[in-house]
């Protein structure tokens, strides 16, 4: 009589030599893994707990400078390069893989206030409080090229000196001008001496300058009377005004979403705003405790990166009203200038204490060449975090970072200022006849008003 | 490929040679990938059988009266519950613990995610112990008396005791009273059983001789009810039920798929010998027997899963899969307070509540208010300021600050109603066509 059981042969099923590949089975069958939402809560705890033991954000230091840094540019056409400036007038091109200065331009006889470079990556721009404008070729040079002894001083190609002190510069993309903020706005050429056009509203000093990566005409700038003002270069005039409670320190365009724009401002906080539609922000970016000095966007467009006077680097998330990460070091003093690297992967912050650091914008990230399978279990572990990321226990280890002590206490003083005014706000509101008291919301509230 | 019935004592040889101990009504467990298997004889054998070569992997004799033995992750640990503690082993047959807090344990149970061993003693208490860690999770006295029927729920990892009542308890390591108690036969329970693949199916035997089919999600009757008795129940991988009284064996299926069952194979065992424990074998089609004369295998076509997964239950497993295996599954271990009733209910939200108190919970938060407002002891002040009388004061004042916001609650609804109820009556006292002078609600 036949029998028909399940019979399995060793052989198919164990290895012959050691040199085979072990032959691996599945069965997806979901009821033979029981408790699966258990499990997976299981593995999201570690996966968050995981996150926290090799967060490790900070990779090196490059020091060199000897006095405080005032701004950093970076070429998009060369990954590994980065332009600093610091308030000694010693411009240097730093080489972020080995951390060390490969060219030096010296030239200014005071501070550097403002460094560009053009898209093609050939020609770096800076300005600075000796009233002067440099050109300087870039020079191009592989990591193996490079010599400890050689001479590493630039000549400059061009010297432009003008009337007044400039405060900021930056170049036009894939076009040949650059824009510099210093009384007024002034657009030059690369070769001429003079600016072509001096664009001004208002008899402010203006302090940052920025052009729009998507329409090349357009140029964001940051005046001392608290505003922050729209030009067009077609127009040859400003096309929009909006003055603030409290003045802007720097912008930064949105390099996926041109229209938008985000001000790191005084008051501590960054507003991103429309620039179609100024009358209210669209987003208002709170936690750092004093003035945000600067800002970067990540080519990603979906994260930026700020440094504030409060030593400390924040990442938030383009629509994200809190910050995703928070970096500090006892050493590391006032942040005067933040870059977000052109792979999205590495943050530069130049601070007070002539020191450029390098950081990781993900703080766990395994660097290097990872295996598929380390890959495979980065995501899964992602995943399934995001999944749980709501349960209390979950979120409260993925959310917890350690501040120093001067910044929590402040973060707990601003907490308990702004609960009062909130506190006395409603006080008045429920005493008094119903609809005479409108409050705006945040958005709103810090803007003055628009012109034009 | 295996012969059919075959009688197995492996340790016969040895017996005959050493002294005429009884290898009498042993209890089994297999690993979770159906490899190898645990046989704890009744007079005290212990044996780790490989049931892919048939070898004796260890066998030895502990002199006691062996009541369960259950392996723990994998085969090189077991536990024996033996005559005053459950000890547990190594694969080598080296003692390495005895655990003094269970007492006499009569059952012995192994929940794998959890990493808990449960026992039931003598007296009806139910113990939980982390065997990571050692910790005794929770020790809970049932109330229902000696009990020697348990068994896990592999779905949600609650422990089902069935009592001499006709009643089946179940219970997890977080709550110290049973989670759902059912009265499922009119005499004591023999067995119990739960499908390891349908969330839903319970399978539980009467000494009344019945054996009743549940539907876990409805606990109002059974699904079916068939007639026999049996000592032990046991599900298959494919779903199919096993039952063991005396000397004779029925297997059963529901070959439609609707879980009504059938009688599928029925294996009389030689008259005499009394079946104590029915296995199935995870991933083959063999159920084996334990008896009063040593244990059987037998094959039932159909019964196990042919396909398995290599990284959930391996029988193929290479010691360096075992060894990644156990940490992986280390990593994986879940809390005890995640065993409940419907596991999939984990990270899910809460239904919000209902807006309105209703007035027991208004009374409720009332009396609370009070009770603390009582507990209250003003401060004693000093030159003659804290006279009797002025603490008298000063304590009613309290209480009466405590009962205020529940008043002025309470006034402000009454008021909502009483102005409801006049313009309700306003309405109606007016003729019709005067109506539209009636007092309408002023807006400020």
């Amino acid at each position: 009589m036949k029998v028909k059981v399940i019979s399995r042969s060793t052989d198919e099923h164990t290895k012959e030599r050691s040199q085979d590949l072990q032959r691996v089975f599945h069965n997806y069958d979901p009821a033979i893994r029981p408790q699966e939402k258990a499990v997976e809560y299981v593995r999201a705890l570690n996966a968050a707990k995981l996150d926290k033991i090799f967060a490790k954000p900070f990779v090196g230091a490059m020091d060199g400078h000897i006095d405080a840094i005032s701004c950093m540019a970076k070429n998009m056409n060369h990954l590994v390069g980065i332009f600093s400036g610091s308030m000694d007038g010693d411009i240097r091109h730093w080489d972020i893989a080995s951390r060390r200065t490969v060219h030096q331009f010296p030239g200014h006889q005071g501070a550097v206030r403002g460094l560009a470079v053009s898209t093609d990556g050939r020609v770096l721009v800076s300005c600075g409080t000796d009233c002067s404008v440099r050109l300087w070729a870039v020079p191009i040079s592989t990591a193996m090229e490079l010599d400890v002894s050689s001479d590493k001083s630039v000549e400059p190609l061009e010297t432009y000196v003008w009337k007044n002190a400039f405060r900021s510069v930056d170049h036009q993309w894939n076009f040949d001008r650059f824009a510099t903020g210093g009384a007024g706005v002034d657009i030059w050429n690369h070769n001429r001496s003079a600016p072509e056009q001096s664009l001004e509203w208002g008899t402010d000093t203006v302090i940052s300058v920025r052009f729009n990566p998507g329409q090349p005409d357009l140029l964001a700038t940051s005046a001392s009377d608290r505003s922050i003002a729209l030009y067009d270069l077609r127009m040859g005039k400003p096309t929009a005004k909006l003055i603030m409670a409290t003045k802007t320190n720097s912008i930064c365009w949105n390099p996926m979403e041109p229209f938008n724009f985000t001000a790191a401002n005084e008051d501590c906080n960054c507003y991103s705003f429309d620039s179609r539609k100024l009358n209210a922000a669209t987003c208002v970016h709170k936690d750092h405790v004093s003035a945000v000095m600067d800002i970067d966007y990540s080519p990603t467009g979906r994260e930026f990166v700020t440094g504030s006077y409060d030593r400390t680097v924040r990442i938030f998330q383009y629509n994200g009203g809190h910050s995703r990460e928070i970096y500090h070091t006892k050493r590391m003093q006032r942040v005067f200038c933040v870059k977000f690297s052109c792979d999205a992967s590495y943050v530069i912050s130049g601070s007070d204490d002539t020191n450029l650091r390098l950081w990781k914008a993900k703080a766990s990230e395994q660097l290097g060449v990872l295996l598929p399978r380390e890959k495979k279990r980065h995501e899964y572990h992602e995943a399934v975090k995001n999944r749980y990321k709501h349960l209390p226990e979950v979120k409260r280890i993925v959310r917890h970072r350690h501040l120093p002590k001067p910044i929590y206490k402040a973060t707990g003083l601003r907490r308990t200022m702004i609960e009062a005014e909130r506190r006395r706000e409603e006080k008045r509101k429920a005493h008094s006849a119903p609809g005479s008291i409108t409050s705006k919301p945040l958005r709103q509230r810090r803007i003055v008003r628009v012109e034009e | 490929m295996e012969d059919q019935t075959r009688l197995n004592s492996p340790c016969s040889r040895y017996l005959k040679r050493k002294e005429s101990i009884r290898y009498c009504c042993p209890r089994l467990d297999f690993t979770p990938s159906g490899r190898y298997m645990m046989v704890g004889g009744h007079k005290g054998h212990l044996a780790i059988v490989d049931m892919k070569q048939m070898s004796l992997i260890k066998e030895f004799q502990v002199r006691e009266t062996v009541r369960d033995v259950v392996f723990l992750h994998d085969e090189t640990m077991f536990a024996a519950a033996q005559k005053k503690y459950p000890y547990i082993y190594n694969r080598d047959g080296t003692e390495l613990h005895c655990l003094k807090e269970h007492g006499a344990a009569l059952r012995l149970r192994y929940l794998e995610q959890h990493r808990l061993l449960a026992s039931i003693n003598e007296y009806g208490q139910l113990h939980y112990q982390d065997v990571t860690d050692g910790r005794m999770i929770g020790s809970y006295r049932t109330g229902f008396g000696r009990t020697d029927v348990m068994q896990v729920n592999r779905h949600n990892a609650l422990l089902a005791l069935g009592h001499s009542g006709g009643k089946v308890t179940m219970w997890s390591p977080t709550s110290s009273s049973a989670v759902i108690e059912m009265l499922c036969h009119k005499g004591p329970i023999s067995a119990i059983a739960f499908h390891p693949t349908n969330r839903d199916l319970m399978a539980t035997s009467g000494k009344e001789k019945k054996v009743k089919l549940w539907d876990m999600r409805n606990l109002k009757g059974p699904l079916q009810t068939l007639p026999g008795q049996a000592e032990t129940l046991d599900f298959s991988q494919k779903g199919l039920l096993a039952r063991g009284t005396g000397s004779f064996l029925q297997v059963l299926r529901d070959s439609s798929g609707t879980q009504k069952y059938e009688k599928y194979m029925t294996h009389p065992l030689v008259k005499g010998y009394q079946i104590e424990k029915v296995l199935f074998r995870p991933y083959e089609d063999v159920l084996c027997i334990g008896h009063s004369m040593g244990w059987s295998s037998i094959l039932i076509p159909g019964s196990g899963n042919p396909n398995f997964d290599t990284w959930v239950a391996n029988p193929f497993e290479t010691p360096k899969q075992r060894r990644e295996r156990e940490v992986h599954s280390l990593l994986d271990k879940l809390p005890p307070e995640t065993i409940m009733f419907d596991p999939t209910k984990i990270g899910t939200v809460k239904p919000p509540r209902k807006e309105k108190p209703t007035k027991e919970e208004k009374e409720a938060e009332l009396e609370a208010a009070l009770e603390v407002a009582k507990d209250i002891v003003p401060k004693k002040k000093t030159k003659g300021r804290s006279k009797p009388s002025k603490m008298k004061k000063k304590k009613q004042e309290i209480i009466a600050n405590a009962k205020r916001p529940f008043l002025e609650q309470q006034m402000k609804e009454d008021e909502q109603m009483a102005r409801k109820k006049q313009k309700g009556m306003e309405q109606v006292e007016l003729p019709t066509s005067l109506q539209r002078f009636a007092r309408k609600k002023v807006t400020i």
